[in-house]
């Protein structure tokens, strides 16, 4: 199930180029509506009744209901609201220290750049390589040896752990951006260093390490293994509480499609009003 | 910071001259890193060595002691792990080449103007922003499903027999999601590539009369490679696991590595030594490749250094 692609023109002659070029925006089109359709497809499903939803047929009409069914709480089970602020609290806590971390060494890497920093960059980035499964035993061990299961500062620290290298490297790219002249203008002049990140360097690089902190919030927000993991009790995290709405037995499908709505609903508009941001910052300004 | 302490070379003999003061503010991060990644990488190769098992979950416990090698003699053997490592390549491969190879003729669509260019751009990143969790279960429950699924419906209006996808085809029923959702990426990547393509050179292309097909093949094609480099690399953050969990649960198949391990350990083995031995192995796997990708990476940041 994966977009069609139309023999539309690869060669054009120079009569038939407009025709080419609408039916390529329309064929965009396409692509863009079949790559969509889960989603709108489960958005409609979300207000539907569960008759409709597990029918897939729409004849007892569209509301809210669902919604207000996977939000007020039954006891015993994980509520929204506890889910939603455990979520907030560690995306946003985990986002802000991989930040004041990162900055710092992306200044260190790429404005006045210690020795062998190419080498220092390929550590952070190498971290990444090494599968998540390769260092989970020990952290495990100790959490618990630590009492730290179940609770959402050990989620703090591993999504910290987790976006550090990918801040590191896209801040750095976005400090290579900023004009050598400025800097040295600013170096000349004597001012500290956290002066001169503050009123020369961060104005510049503002909207990067936008773009870089927004990436991190998306990744941590919809991190999965670890908050399953290490965190079942009550520090748990919007995912398992989307989960939680899959019922094996009796009709669930437009209650899911509802808490999936929400749980999703912050990241992706956050997402769609930064998307022209995250261009530059995925090609990590880099390789320019 | 003074003016005479930012001169380049430092004053020899004082530990905290220039070359520390630069090295300063790369220490928390790197420190960081180092304890949460690095130190537990060195304990799980301690535990690879032993027959560690968690006490709790075993009727009569065990005294944790050294074995030597004999988790990786064992492993060896383990034709479950063997098949897990093949699915783990059969799902790294495909995943990552269908994505990257959508992504870029995603991107090329979108780098013309049309309208409802930006709308239609929005339509595409918007699976790269969704739940992995939450991407797993739509395909499950309303794409795949036997019961509600729509692909079902769809052949049973066509006069078609219903298909099993998950029980049937878990692994591509897997790499379908997962290709859903790492084409945006990609997209965002090759966008930016086709985006900082020096305009004044293709259209001095334009004025030569050179051919469309002849552009892209002679412009557009070595510019994007470090592109398509790079898109190549996210195989590091393209996580199967949730997709795995949600949706078969790591049935025959579908079980990667990494699921394997977890299976084996915390997933309900909890044996933490000998799945310590198949996660080692893992990380020698990925070493080789990763070998392969920093040579492509440390390029890129030469070329830089040159510009």
């Amino acid at each position: 199930m994966i977009g069609r692609r139309g023999g539309t023109g690869t060669t054009l002659g120079v009569g038939e180029r407009r025709i080419g070029k609408i039916s390529l925006g329309l064929l965009a089109w396409v692509v863009g509506l079949v790559w969509i359709f889960p989603v709108a497809w489960t958005v409609l499903t979300s207000f539907k009744t569960e008759q409709d939803a597990s029918a897939q047929t729409l004849s007892h009409g569209l509301s809210f209901e669902r919604y207000h069914e996977v939000s007020s709480s039954t006891e015993g089970t994980l509520s929204l609201a506890t889910a939603l602020s455990n979520s907030v609290f560690v995306v946003l806590l985990s986002t802000a220290i991989v930040m004041l971390l990162a900055i710092p060494a992306a200044y260190a890497l790429a404005i006045r750049a210690v020795p062998k920093w190419r080498d220092v960059l390929f550590f952070f980035i190498s971290t990444k390589f090494l599968p998540v499964v390769a260092s989970i035993f020990p952290i495990y061990v100790y959490a618990e040896k630590w009492n730290l299961i179940g609770t959402r500062t050990i989620l703090v620290v591993l999504y910290t752990a987790m976006n550090l290298p990918l801040a590191v490297w896209m801040t750095r790219s976005f400090f290579m951006e900023v004009p050598r002249e400025l800097i040295e203008a600013a170096e000349i002049d004597g001012t500290k260093l956290i002066n001169q990140l503050r009123s020369v360097i961060l104005p510049i690089a503002a909207p990067g390490i936008a773009a870089t902190a927004l990436l991190c919030i998306i990744f941590a927000w919809n991190e999965y293994f670890y908050a399953i993991q290490l965190n079942f009790a009550s520090g748990s995290t919007m995912p398992q509480w989307v989960i939680g709405n899959v019922d094996t037995r009796g009709n669930f499908l437009a209650k899911l499609s509802a808490a999936s709505v929400i749980a999703c609903l912050p990241v992706v508009v956050a997402g769609w009003l930064a998307q022209k941001r995250m261009i530059r910052g995925l090609s990590m300004g880099a390789i320019k | 910071m003074t003016a005479a302490d930012t001169t380049p070379k430092g004053k020899v003999g004082d530990p905290f001259s220039s070359p520390w003061r630069r090295r300063l503010p790369l220490l928390p991060a790197l420190i960081f890193l180092i304890l949460v990644t690095q130190l537990p990488f060195l304990v799980s190769i301690y535990y690879s060595l032993t027959n560690l098992k968690d006490k709790t979950q075993s009727l009569i416990p065990e005294p944790t002691r050294f074995v030597g090698l004999e988790n990786y003699r064992t492993l060896l053997s383990n034709s479950f792990f063997r098949d897990a490592m093949w699915t783990s390549v059969k799902m790294t491969v495909f995943s990552v080449l269908l994505s990257l190879f959508f992504g870029t003729a995603f991107a090329m669509l979108l780098d013309r103007k049309f309208l409802g260019q930006g709308l239609v751009r929005t339509l595409l990143i918007t699976p790269f922003l969704i739940m992995p969790v939450v991407a797993a279960l739509i395909w499950k429950q309303q794409m795949f499903s036997s019961l509600f699924g729509l692909l079902n419906k769809a052949l049973e209006f066509f006069g078609l027999d219903s298909v099993a996808f998950i029980s049937d085809h878990p692994l591509a029923s897997i790499v379908t999601v997962l290709v859903w959702q790492w084409t945006p990426f990609m997209m965002l990547i090759m966008l930016a590539g086709l985006q900082s393509q020096p305009s004044d050179i293709l259209e001095a292309a334009n004025v030569d009369g050179a051919t469309s097909f002849g552009i892209f093949r002679q412009l557009t094609i070595p510019h994007l490679r470090r592109y398509l480099e790079l898109g190549a690399g996210s195989i590091y953050i393209i996580q199967a696991f949730d997709a795995i969990d949600q949706m078969t649960g790591g049935a025959p198949g579908s079980k990667n590595v990494p699921y394997f391990v977890y299976q084996e350990s915390i997933g309900g083995g909890f044996r933490y030594g000998s799945a310590s031995a198949y996660a080692i192995v893992v990380v020698i796997a990925s070493i080789v490749i990763a070998t392969f990708a920093l040579r492509v990476l440390s390029g890129l940041l030469k070329d830089e250094e040159r510009a």
